[in-house]
């Protein structure tokens, strides 16, 4: 059953049918999927997301298709884990972790958004997929387009992490490395998307794939036992995270899913090296300034981002902030959220973490109120950017005096 | 001052299907004013309802973003090229 009526322009309002169409030909502003609202009220409810398959696709109603899902049926889902030691370790007294770093299969939350935008290339009748990606897309479309049978183009800068190249060839796409930052490599995508008929997921696609991502809000609020967090925050790129986040939480909220109230603020985490959206909320400006990124944060490293304004928005209105970490900082989030959790996330995770401690520290956000923590991509995927900061292991001979030797510990009492 | 303007192909329909024109301006302001004056219609596809350029249009005043100078108040001397871009969609 479809609830999708058609796209729309977010500027002008203007409709669209519900084809691979991405901008208003009015004011150039971009579309967004456009649901029969009335029918899903009539369907919809706890109970019947609850007995949903236990995947991104248990929240069907909200999401823009409109036959049945084919794409991504293990993706999303994921754990919501109640961080103890990392909440002692920041002074707060309720922490949680939406864990995207182990989304099937590709170990970040871009699989939620390209099940989307692949079920529904398929329904468009597209037998070659592609994108422009930081990485973790780039991964996440080679995966499930190799899955559905789909010819895949792919388009990165060509100074990736060795981790997110070898995580795309594996799954044989035409893998093209841009001699450009991400902005070069985007700019050409719309260029080639226009020229040649494929489904670029996050171009022509992009107001199906842009609505996957809500599920992670739908799930921390079901994964709360329905309840909305006081405190979110959220790594930005394009800013497209932090906007369908909240639109997640207003859609739970409309229909009358959230128990209690939903106060959510978010919060938007960026690296020092490419901040632009971050800035324009620090500095409370009008204007989202575009940047050339310079950072390890590779995965957020867009300078010019889409959803820049969208994104600022939301957090006004949510009444949250924003933080920008550094380099260092970014590395000192990623060892500690390692260390007392057990989560190895990449640079974004690192960026998120490092903003919430600085959040909490200047008491933007308050120590006793739930805050979840949006980690996006695995450890694994940027090791080059903590390989030098992790220390080294401990070279022994294989003999039980070289083991004492070196451990020091023969001179402490743990021996039998 | 006679400045040159490149127009996007979304809006070429408006000039004639020309991809340049030519107007007078002094700043950026006027320039809207003037190209609304040969090109009507244009003026509500560039700017919003409080006359400020729209969010996903990007102005360039020889290649340099018009966000970074002083929005619609930039000055245009003779010679100076404008080109009008509209925003890409699209990041991860």
């Amino acid at each position: 059953m479809s609830f999708l009526k058609g796209l729309k322009s977010k500027g002008s309002g203007r409709e669209y049918p519900k084809k691979a169409l991405y901008v208003c030909e009015y004011d150039f502003s971009p579309l967004e999927a456009d649901y029969d609202y009335a029918a899903i009220r009539k369907v919809i409810s706890r109970e019947r997301i609850e007995q949903g398959p236990r995947s991104l696709w248990r929240y069907r109603d909200l999401l823009p298709i409109d036959g049945e899902p084919t794409v991504g049926l293990h993706s999303g889902f994921t754990p919501l884990v109640r961080a103890e030691r990392l909440a002692r370790e920041l002074g707060v007294d309720e922490l949680y972790i939406k864990d995207d770093s182990v989304c099937h299969p590709t170990w970040s939350f871009k699989d939620r958004v390209v099940s989307v935008a692949l079920t529904r290339a398929k329904e468009l009748g597209f037998d070659t997929v592609a994108c422009a990606s930081t990485g973790n897309l780039a991964n996440s479309v080679s995966a499930h387009a190799a899955k559905a049978g789909l010819q895949r183009y792919i388009f990165i800068p060509s100074n990736l992490e060795k981790g997110k190249v070898i995580g795309s060839l594996i799954y044989a796409p035409h893998l093209i490395a841009v001699n450009g930052n991400y902005d070069d490599v985007n700019r050409l995508c719309s260029e080639i998307a226009n020229k040649y008929r494929w489904g670029f997921v996050n171009v022509n696609l992009r107001p199906y794939y842009s609505e996957g991502s809500k599920t992670i809000g739908f799930e921390i609020v079901e994964q709360l036992g329905w309840k909305a967090p006081k405190h979110i925050v959220v790594p930005a790129a394009s800013g497209s995270l932090i906007t369908k986040i909240w639109k997640a939480l207003k859609e739970f909220e409309m229909f009358g899913l959230i128990k209690g109230e939903m106060q959510t603020k978010i919060y938007c985490a960026q690296a020092e090296g490419c901040s632009p959206i971050a800035t324009a909320i620090l500095n409370q400006s009008e204007h989202v300034l575009p940047v050339k990124p310079k950072t390890i944060a590779k995965s957020l490293a867009i300078g010019n981002p889409a959803d820049g304004y969208y994104a600022k928005d939301v957090i006004r209105d949510s009444g949250g902030w924003a933080g920008i970490v550094s380099d260092d900082e970014i590395r000192d989030g990623i060892k500690l959220l390692a260390q007392t959790e057990g989560i190895f996330t990449e640079t974004a995770g690192g960026v998120t973490l490092g903003v919430a401690k600085k959040l909490i520290e200047s008491g933007r956000i308050p120590r006793n109120e739930s805050i979840v923590l949006a980690i996006t991509g695995n450890g694994l995927k940027t090791h080059e950017a903590i390989q030098d900061v992790v220390g080294e292991p401990t070279l022994i001979e294989a003999n039980m005096a070289s083991f004492e030797e070196k451990t020091g510990l023969s001179k402490s009492s743990a021996r039998v | 001052m006679a400045i040159k303007v490149r127009i996007p192909t979304p809006l070429q329909k408006l000039t004639g299907d020309k991809g340049e024109v030519e107007v007078t301006a002094s700043n950026i302001k006027e320039l809207v004013q003037s190209l609304e004056k040969n090109y009507p219609g244009i003026k509500d596809r560039l700017c919003d309802e409080t006359g400020k350029i729209r969010r996903f249009v990007n102005i360039y005043l020889n290649e340099e973003d018009i966000r970074f100078l002083k929005q619609e108040e930039t000055q245009l001397k003779s010679g100076d090229e404008i080109s009008i871009v509209p925003a890409i969609a699209g990041g991860c």
